[in-house]
């Protein structure tokens, strides 16, 4: 999916683009409203990420354009400011939704993913893999003909192992993307779902291997050492 | 500053009571005024009448005097004295003198000092035989053998009679008097109701208002009161712009502290995807989390400011509570997701409306729901319903958490308290003290139990309906 960040601190923006590429997004990045809307004339995008205090103007002017033109982009808005108030403004204002600074990646994704879905409904975005197909939007994998929910754990564990098939992902890593800061997590909570993702794999042409000591990797049966 | 404003403010005298005393002092003046000229009028009438028939009758006594050879001869008419008997039962007194000889009367009966001329009789009024009376010169020529004499006719009449006839003028006068003061007492306090009327119309406008409802004053007004409502609407004018700048601040100062927080907080994320050292990557951890708990604080202390802020301008405006818990509900849906939380929803059907401030509301909602959230374990289910209660709407949210610990629970609605149990989550102790606050604000409760279906925490948020 592409998605263009309006995003005026050059440091919190490019960690956005960083994290949101690892879930397979593109994100361009736009510093102020002008460059924002130079972007959205020459390129289609599936979701606007939006900061509310720019250099050169209010995103909620923006976001009150962006709503009257025929551009039906969804929006989440980002902003610092009090939640209190601005939120139930914002929200009429036609934003999709609305997470204010600073954030977890984790709900970062989980609210792009919230929005993406209720606008695209599934099956838009289906990977595949050998002979599994995976929905993220939808929350499905289909293995052989059987199709399986995903709770959001073992989706987004999906998501992590889909983006680089055979690449291998160290649990610390796992616990990173699956985890929000706030929980004290063991590194072996990650067995947990692992565990789930392969009984929803099986009977399918993958597998998740344990790499002893290393972690773990999504790959072909067969091919394994 | 919830409770119901006293007026700083003590009354120095009041301004229809002024206006009525002046009226009445006025009135009051008018009254004396008039009972004074009533009665002096009269009396003088009184007066000139019984002059005149005095005069009347000294002259008919003078044309009565006839000369006849070498004398005077006089027969007094009986008229000449019946017709004083008219004005009432006084006594009559008469003196005739020829050229200053008394020939018939009273001899001792005075004559006025000023001497009378021909045709202009002199009146006075002297005391004769210990009365008052009322005394008339007139004085005639009548030419007797070739000679001309003077003859003066004194007539006199107590005034005993008079002085009633006063008394009883001056009583009805002084009747008249206090009747116009009545009257015209009445008429002021009515002139002065009705000339104070639009203050108070003003007054009443003012008080009915809402508290967020600082418009400028639309209504006709006389013309002296016009720079007393002009300085009104440019006062409220200044206090509308000092409560946007309060509102505005609140959001700025928010807007400061957070952003450096989430630049620190992103950048410390991504670093630690590249550190591999389990110690280092636990001290990368706590940092993320040492910013999380700075900026809820930061961000929750400020929601608290805005809450207290509005609550003291608490707006009413009539909401459906259902629509906002949704509303609520569906925003908090992804955070849950994360845990694979389930959110239960059900709502009494036919509710009705709460009225008060959605926003408030809706914020102290969030709250509760933050709240079970953070506290649930994974792939647990919060039960959010609302439930009329007699004449209240009441929100309960049940998750199956680790439930409030021990100790006092009412203490957690206090500031930055926290429960025994919960020094592993990141939390500011101010959640459930905004809720609270919400609550108090709408006239309504908060209320913390345990889950009475196992365990896990059970709040419940009571609105009046509106």
């Amino acid at each position: 999916m592409r998605f263009l960040l309006i995003e005026d601190n050059a440091k919190l923006a490019a960690a956005v683009v960083d994290r949101l590429g690892l879930d397979g997004h593109v994100v361009d990045s736009a510093e102020d409203l002008a460059t924002g809307v130079h972007c959205l004339e020459h390129t289609t995008y599936d979701l606007i990420l939006l900061d509310i205090m720019l250099p050169d103007g209010d995103g909620r002017t923006f976001l009150e354009k962006h709503r009257t033109g025929e551009d039906t982009t969804p929006v989440i808005v980002l902003t610092a400011r009090s939640e209190v108030s601005d939120r139930v403004r914002v929200l009429d204002l036609g934003a999709d939704d609305y997470i204010t600074k600073p954030f977890d990646f984790a709900e970062l994704e989980a609210r792009c993913r919230a929005v993406l879905r209720r606008r695209h409904g599934s099956a838009r975005n289906e990977l595949r893999f050998e002979d599994v197909v995976f929905d993220p939007l939808g929350g499905t994998v289909t293995v052989d003909g059987r199709t399986e929910e995903l709770r959001n754990r073992e989706l987004r564990l999906l998501e992590v192992f889909f983006s680089a098939p055979d690449r291998i992902f160290s649990k610390s890593q796992l616990v990173d993307r699956l985890f929000s800061y706030d929980e004290d997590v063991s590194e072996n909570a990650i067995e947990v779902y692992v565990g789930r993702v392969r009984k929803k794999l099986q009977g399918g042409r993958v597998r998740i291997e344990t790499i002893r000591g290393v972690g773990y990797r999504m790959s072909r049966l067969g091919t394994g050492p | 500053m919830n409770q119901p404003f006293k007026p700083a403010i003590s009354a120095t005298g009041s301004l229809r009571r002024r206006l009525i005393v002046q009226l009445l002092v006025i009135a009051a003046l008018l009254s004396v005024v008039l009972y004074v000229s009533v009665s002096t009028f009269a009396r003088q009438a009184a007066e000139t009448t019984q002059d005149n028939i005095l005069e009347a009758s000294a002259a008919a006594i003078s044309e009565a005097a006839r000369a006849e050879r070498d004398q005077v001869f006089l027969d007094i008419p009986y008229s000449a004295l019946s017709m004083l008997g008219a004005v009432s039962e006084e006594r009559v007194f008469y003196r005739v003198m020829v050229d200053g000889v008394t020939i018939t009367g009273y001899a001792d009966l005075p004559a006025p000092e000023v001497p009378p001329k021909l045709r202009r009789p002199s009146f006075e009024t002297t005391v004769f035989r210990g009365d008052e009376v009322r005394v008339v010169a007139t004085v005639r020529r009548i030419t007797v053998a070739d000679e001309t004499v003077r003859l003066t006719v004194l007539v006199a009449q107590t005034r005993a009679g008079l002085a009633a006839i006063s008394l009883r003028i001056s009583i009805a006068a002084a009747a008249v008097g206090i009747g116009f003061f009545l009257v015209s007492g009445t008429l002021s306090w009515f002139a002065a109701r009705n000339a104070l009327r639009p203050l108070d119309l003003l007054a009443q406008s003012v008080a009915r208002r809402g508290a967020h409802d600082l418009r400028p004053v639309r209504s006709d007004a006389p013309s002296e009161l016009v720079p007393l409502l002009v300085a009104l609407n440019s006062f409220m004018d200044r206090l509308r712009a000092s409560l946007m700048r309060t509102e505005e601040f609140i959001a700025e100062a928010a807007h400061r502290v957070r952003t450096p927080l989430a630049t620190v907080r992103a950048q410390a994320e991504i670093a630690l995807r590249s550190v591999k050292q389990p110690h280092n990557r636990q001290t990368m951890r706590e940092v993320i989390r040492a910013v999380d708990e700075s900026s809820r604080s930061a961000g929750q202390l400020l929601d608290h400011a805005m809450v207290t802020f509005r609550s003291d301008n608490l707006a009413r405006t009539e909401f459906d509570l259902e629509e906002l818990a949704r509303d609520t509900i569906r925003g908090i849906g992804p955070t849950a997701d994360l845990k694979d939380i389930a959110i239960r929803f059900s709502a009494e059907a036919g509710l009705g409306k709460v009225k008060g401030d959605a926003i408030l509301v809706q914020s102290a909602l969030r709250n509760l729901l933050d709240n079970a959230v953070k506290y649930s374990p994974e792939e647990s289910t919060i039960e959010v319903a609302i439930a009329r209660k007699g004449r209240t709407a009441r929100v309960s949210v049940r998750d199956q958490g680790r439930g409030f610990g021990d100790g006092d629970v009412e203490r957690l609605k206090g500031r930055f308290d926290r429960g025994t149990n919960v020094a592993d989550v990141v939390g500011s102790g101010l959640g459930l003290t905004i809720v609270d606050e919400v609550a108090r604000a709408h006239g309504g409760s908060l209320d913390l139990a345990s889950n009475e279906r196992g365990n896990g925490a059970c709040v419940f948020l009571t609105l009046p309906l509106a």
